[in-house]
């Protein structure tokens, strides 16, 4: 029972949380309202999963819902509108939403009391494959976090498609919004210039914080990133965090600043570089005679019955495979960031 | 009764986020509210997902002085009182040579004694963020185009804008 | 099949990794088409990758055809703790065609998208592409249920951006492409949904393997929900009546290019993947209420669509929404003859998919082709069409014609046999939905076919030229095999035949490892 009372007295107040903040967007008009309890909503979903012991999701979501999303809806959000205007809505159009949804709702909550009890150890899900990774880990990847050697190794394939939706969603917004007559990122133009710093700035005291911070952020991604196999953390987390080194850069001292320093290029040729490491380091695999991403195949191809206690070719393809991660997530951000800050805004001011 | 709902409340609170964030996107006419809708809605299908991996009384499924010259510097270890398997283990990566059976026994007997937490859903889940913000990340662009062009992100403002023009044919909803 | 297999059969090195190189080709070289240079560069090698994954699907047929069922599993795991790569029959045929309209479509950029797209956005384009069709191709191979879903998002945010980029000629595209996302990702997030149930009360990922653990639960509701969930959101994306509202918009107003590889493929690749789980993990045998919802739910939407969509088509002034409609509708053919739930009807629905794809890629090509010096659409604009350009638009009549069903053309062939597997199940109604649609359908071709050949054009009217080489090439490849297999259709019934056969004998079920 002691898992009863405390666990479950976590997980009620912030399911409870959850609840109030999505019921508040219902209501909500202001869209700068909406967009921070959205980041909220993420930020209490990131506590809820260290409660549920999935530490490296709540790292992701705190990182990737809390932090880049909510920095990307604030950015569209200045280039399209502030408030969310009400249309008059006649009957149906009115409750056809409410009936669609409170029918789904119906039906899934019918089919969860099929489901396995919260928390059962003997459930389908928790002892068959996810306990065989569990159990195996140890002998056949090595991490100690077992979500860094599911997740690299695997899974190796899920975590490059991921990689390449990354890489696809940078595509995309650079075709959308990247070029063009509005778009400062790519045409070479400046930027507005940042003003010249004065004594009496009221972003001075921002300015020397972050200039200490800027770099620690930095580093930080870098532990994260090489730390990922033995605590939470991995190519993910450390590619947005290092991602908002520079963003938080830009947004202090200037896009165009910024811009001289990590060139939009550069960026765009660092997410095509990730995603042709990770591809790379599969090939690899196959030239050694393995199968695609198959580490084992790394350096040279085992010999058969041979076994490596110290599994080299998975350490290292782990940490290629995440060094392409990092790189295409990082850049891509930088590129997607770029492309938002960087478009000449049309708006009005009636508009705001 | 009381035990079944006590075992499923998660589930179904759960479902009930999901289905306020699928509200948002069915009832707002403001793209980018839509938007914050369709992310709460994929948020809360990851609450479902980690749910089902939930082990009561487990931890983490970071391995405790598991792995290969396993990093001593997780937190959390101490609590768990495995300081002495930590220690033997220790002793053990240093005395080195040892094959893979030894290995995988020693994985088995920890994870006998400690109960981790089912980490494929936490893999799956860590997937699917990543591509809900990749989409969201692309709805957002075509958002500041749609603004560009018509003038605003209102739904019907936007169809009425293509009427106007005499261009609607009868526009998808 | 065996004299092409004979001179383009891969060496074993590649053959025996044909079926990761398929998806990890495209995948890798997006990202390297991303940073050429300049547009004909990026064209080059998109091509030689589209050209490589047909290649590759040629050689796993090849394989499919010897031993039935090719595994692959990735990362050297076992399936199912590795993600695994299964395919059988129906798989082979799918990739088959999507690698085939991938070149043939991929040829027809050249031209129009140095009409569409601008000079500095060619190389990105290029690469959406390539990551679009190395996510259909691996929604098609992969057997393991969330991949499915990553190759699902793969292909779908790579298809808004495409759609989008219509707004240099149409604002429209925008709204469209936005409605597609939202629309793309709720189906896409059902499925999510429906896979999670499935895996809770199964406790895999693998489809071959839940198929397995769910025989003996068909009383579960859990996975009745799993069920139902993920039917919704491949029917989404299958543009499955009545989930079908983003398809008109996105395929009318995105660029020529993106519709006729959209229309050709990415309903296509989700069909297939509906198919699978309605027939390889859910087995109807097994699962009552899956028998139900194939006679009492599916059987009558695709009726409906068939009509409904007909009828919207017939009421068009636009060609491509007409031809969007169109498509509605045949996803409805495909769909009834999938519900009957037998092997001649499973097979019927597959041939049509085959044709389909044919016509509709033949017919937007042509529309595009057409109209690539003055972009337009209408059918007025369209007047006297047949005089300007004979050879596009006699092209187009031919598919046209395919597409009501004319004898002698490949589509009457897919339309008889849907025809039968009705009468073997004794659906009348069919059958007479079938006549009914065929006669709309005469009328909406028709229409396109008056303007185009017994009109003149307009004085001022739009520029409609002949199109360049780069376009009849493929354009008549396609026509000509509506006519070729409307009169030796040996190839494709019999890999639609192959494809029936092989769910229906359970290829895909693992064997001797039943829990």
């Amino acid at each position: 029972m002691n898992f009863v009372s405390s666990i479950v007295l976590v997980d009620i107040a912030l399911l409870a949380m959850l609840g109030v903040v999505a019921v508040a967007i219902i209501r909500l008009k202001s869209l700068f309202a909406i967009v921070m309890l959205s980041g909220v909503y993420s930020l209490v979903s990131a506590t809820w999963f260290v409660a549920m012991d999935a530490v490296d999701v709540a790292f992701t979501e705190a990182a990737v819902g809390a932090g880049i999303s909510t920095a990307l809806m604030l950015g569209a959000m200045l280039l399209t509108a502030r408030r969310v205007k009400t249309p008059d809505k006649a009957g149906a159009r009115r409750w056809g939403p409410f009936l669609a949804v409170f029918a789904t709702g119906g039906l899934l909550i019918f089919a969860s009391t099929d489901l396995p009890a919260f928390g059962d150890p003997n459930s389908p899900a928790n002892s068959y494959v996810g306990k065989d990774y569990i159990e195996r880990t140890p002998s056949e990847v090595g991490p100690p976090n077992i979500v860094t050697a599911v997740l690299a190794s695997y899974r190796g394939f899920d975590t490059f498609g991921e990689t390449v939706v990354i890489f696809a969603a940078g595509v995309a917004v650079a075709l959308l919004i990247g070029f063009g007559e509005r778009a400062l990122a790519f045409s070479g133009q400046r930027s507005v210039t940042p003003e010249p710093v004065s004594p009496d700035d009221h972003h001075m005291v921002l300015r020397v914080v972050s200039k200490l911070l800027i770099p620690l952020i930095a580093l930080y991604a870098f532990y994260v990133q090489f730390h990922g196999d033995y605590g939470p953390g991995g190519g993910f987390q450390a590619g947005v965090i290092f991602a908002v080194a520079v963003i938080l850069n830009a947004l202090i001292f200037g896009l165009s600043e910024t811009m001289d320093a990590v060139p939009a290029g550069a960026a765009r040729a660092g997410a095509a570089f990730g995603v042709l490491l990770y591809g790379g380091v599969g090939v690899v695999n196959l030239l050694n005679g393995g199968a695609f991403l198959d580490y084992d195949y790394l350096f040279e191809t085992p010999a058969p019955g041979s076994y490596d206690p110290h599994h080299w070719g998975q350490h290292f393809g782990i940490l290629l495979v995440e060094l392409g991660v990092l790189a295409t997530v990082a850049s891509t951000m930088i590129v997607i960031f770029y492309a938002f800050a960087g478009r000449a805004p049309e708006i009005r001011d009636e508009d705001w | 009764m009381p035990d079944y709902v006590l075992s499923h409340y998660n589930y179904w609170v759960v479902i009930v986020l999901m289905m306020v964030g699928l509200y948002i996107v069915f009832e707002s006419g403001n793209l980018i509210k839509r938007l914050v809708g369709l992310s709460i809605f994929q948020t809360s299908v990851f609450l479902l997902y980690i749910s089902l991996g939930k082990v009561a009384g487990g931890t983490a499924p970071i391995l405790i002085g598991g792995g290969h010259g396993g990093d001593k510097s997780h937190g959390g270890d101490e609590s768990h009182g495995a300081e002495g398997a930590h220690a033997v283990e220790a002793v053990d990566a240093h005395a080195g040579g040892h094959g893979g059976a030894h290995d995988a026994a020693h994985g088995a007997e920890h994870a006998a004694e400690i109960l981790y937490s089912n980490p494929l859903p936490h893999v799956l889940i860590l997937t699917a963020i990543v591509v809900g913000v990749a989409t969201l990340s692309v709805g957002l662009a075509i958002s500041v185009r749609i603004r560009e062009a018509y003038g605003s992100v209102e739904n019907d403002e936007i169809r009425a804008a293509d009427i106007s023009l005499g261009e609607a044919e009868e526009t998808a909803a | 099949m065996s004299w092409f297999a004979e001179y383009l059969w891969a060496p074993a090195a590649l053959a025996d990794h044909a079926a990761a190189l398929i998806v990890a080709a495209p995948l890798i070289a997006a990202a390297a088409v991303a940073m050429a240079p300049n547009g004909r560069f990026a064209w080059v090698m998109t091509l030689a990758t589209a050209g490589f994954c047909f290649w590759m699907a040629l050689s796993l047929a090849g394989d499919i055809g010897r031993d039935g069922l090719v595994s692959y599993a990735l990362g050297g795991w076992a399936p199912p703790m590795g993600i695994e790569f299964r395919a059988d029959a129906l798989n082979a045929m799918i990739l088959l065609l999507i690698g085939m309209i991938a070149v043939l479509a991929c040829i027809f950029s050249l031209p129009a998208v140095e009409r569409e797209v601008r000079a500095e956005k060619r190389p990105l384009f290029y690469s959406a592409f390539l990551i679009c069709l190395a996510g259909l191709l691996g929604m098609t191979i992969t057997g393991d249920a969330f991949n499915l879903f990553v190759f699902l998002e793969i292909s779908s945010i790579s298809t808004y951006v495409l759609v989008a980029l219509g707004a240099s000629r149409d604002r429209r595209a925008l709204p469209s492409a936005f409605n597609y996302l939202i629309m793309g990702t709720i189906g896409a997030t059902f499925f999510v949904i429906g896979v999670g149930f499935l895996y809770a009360a199964t406790g895999t990922l693998n489809m071959a393997d839940i198929a397995a653990r769910i025989a003996v639960m068909e009383e579960n509701r859990a996975v009745h929900a799993g069920f139902a969930f993920i039917v919704v959101g491949l029917g989404l994306k299958a543009a499955m009546y009545p989930l079908h509202q983003w398809l008109p918009g996105a395929y009318a107003y995105a660029p020529s290019f993106v519709t006729v590889f959209l229309s050709a493929t990415a309903t296509k690749a989700a069909f297939y993947a509906l198919v699978r789980f309605l027939f390889s993990v859910f087995n109807p045998q097994t699962f009552p209420f899956a028998e139900t919802l194939l006679v009492w739910v599916l059987a009558p939407l695709a009726g409906i669509a068939i009509v409904a969509c007909s009828f919207q088509a017939a009421f068009q002034t636009d060609v491509r929404r007409i031809l969007a409609y169109s498509s509605v509708a045949q996803v409805g053919y495909m769909l009834l003859g999938v519900a009957t739930g037998t092997a001649l009807g499973l097979s019927a629905g597959m041939f049509h998919l085959l044709n389909h794809s044919l016509m509709k890629g033949a017919l937007f090509m042509a529309i595009g082709g057409a109209a690539l010096y003055a972009p337009c659409s209408k059918l007025t604009d369209l007047a006297g069409a047949g005089k300007k350009a004979p050879w596009t638009m006699s092209a187009f009549a031919v598919a046209g014609l395919s597409l009501i069903g004319f004898p002698l053309t490949a589509g009457f062939l897919s339309k008889w046999r849907l025809l039968e597997a009705s009468l073997d199940v004794g659906w009348m109604w069919a059958v007479a939905i079938i006549g009914l649609a065929s006669v709309l359908a005469a009328i909406y071709v028709g229409r396109v076919l008056e303007a185009a050949f017994f009109r003149e054009a307009p004085e001022g009217g739009p520029d409609i030229r002949e199109a360049p080489l780069l376009v009849l090439a493929p354009l008549w490849t396609l026509a000509i095999m509506n006519i070729w297999f409307g009169i030796d259709s040996s190839l494709p019934l019999g890999l639609a035949q192959a494809g029936a056969d092989a769910v229906f004998s359970g290829v895909y079920a693992l064997t001797g490892s039943a829990p």
